[in-house]
């Protein structure tokens, strides 16, 4: 299980507010010389997408030009608070998914 | 102190096939022309008009494995009237493709943040998807003075 972080403000409604998402992973370019003519497998987070209750605000399609431990920001306009739902995959299959309350008041 | 005996035992033969092997291994480079299929890929027939995208990357970039990235849209993001999608694409990385982050009406503001790769000095560009099917773009030109894939 690689390591996420999530950095999701308590929001006062209206509020527009950033969240902050980071996870632990290699993004492999697929382009890295091994040394014997080969290269390392591709292995990259391709989607990432974040939900509030089970509707969609924010998703990313991203490709090998993203730094490791990919690190995405964006914003959300605070209208109702719920549970935020935050889940990458990657190459090899690998899904994770992290659930946050989104605290409105 | 005798720091010779720490150096690993390389023949010229083999220092000479690793270099080879490096040079065989190196990746074909994006073009303008690659980025520029990218960008009609991402907007079809559509014309792309410059402004109401702005970057904020530094134009002078240290190290290229981690440089980063922050794109706003003016946009009002209302329900009638807000960004869609905001792609990014580079010259110079094997491959032209950067990122494509889809918003909604409910973002609030038209901001996304990252941190990307560069295999070179370069341009950047980010196109804004608006609602109403307009597509607008910002370009920023930059430095690296290390170059991610510096294995190279």
């Amino acid at each position: 299980m690689a390591r996420i972080l999530i950095n999701l403000p308590k929001a006062k409604r209206g509020e527009i507010v950033e969240i902050r998402t980071l996870i632990q992973h290699p993004m492999e370019t697929g382009y890295r010389p091994k040394g014997d003519g080969t290269s390392f497998p591709r292995d990259i987070i391709r989607n990432f997408v974040c939900e509030l209750d089970q509707i969609e605000i924010f998703r990313a399609d991203l490709f090998p030009a993203i730094a490791a431990n990919p690190f995405i920001a964006f914003t959300v306009k605070a209208e109702e608070g719920g549970t935020m739902t935050f889940s990458w995959i990657d190459d090899l299959g690998m899904s994770q998914t992290e659930t946050v309350d989104f605290i409105v008041e | 102190m005798t720091g010779r005996s720490f150096q690993p035992k390389l023949s010229r033969r083999a220092v000479l096939t690793g270099c080879l092997a490096l040079i065989a291994a190196r990746p074909a480079r994006a073009t303008t022309e690659a980025m520029r299929d990218a960008i009609r890929h991402f907007t079809g027939s559509a014309e792309i008009k410059a402004g109401r995208v702005k970057m904020d990357i530094p134009p002078l970039v240290e190290n290229g494995n981690s440089v980063p990235l922050a794109i706003t849209v003016e946009s009002p993001m209302e329900k009638d009237d807000f960004v869609q999608a905001i792609a990014v694409f580079n010259e110079k990385n094997p491959q032209p493709n950067i990122g494509i982050f889809h918003l909604s009406s409910r973002s609030g503001r038209a901001f996304v943040s990252t941190r990307i790769r560069l295999g070179d000095s370069q341009n950047i560009t980010a196109i804004a998807q608006m609602s109403d099917g307009s597509f607008w773009s910002g370009s920023v030109e930059l430095i690296v003075t290390l170059p991610a894939c510096a294995e190279n």
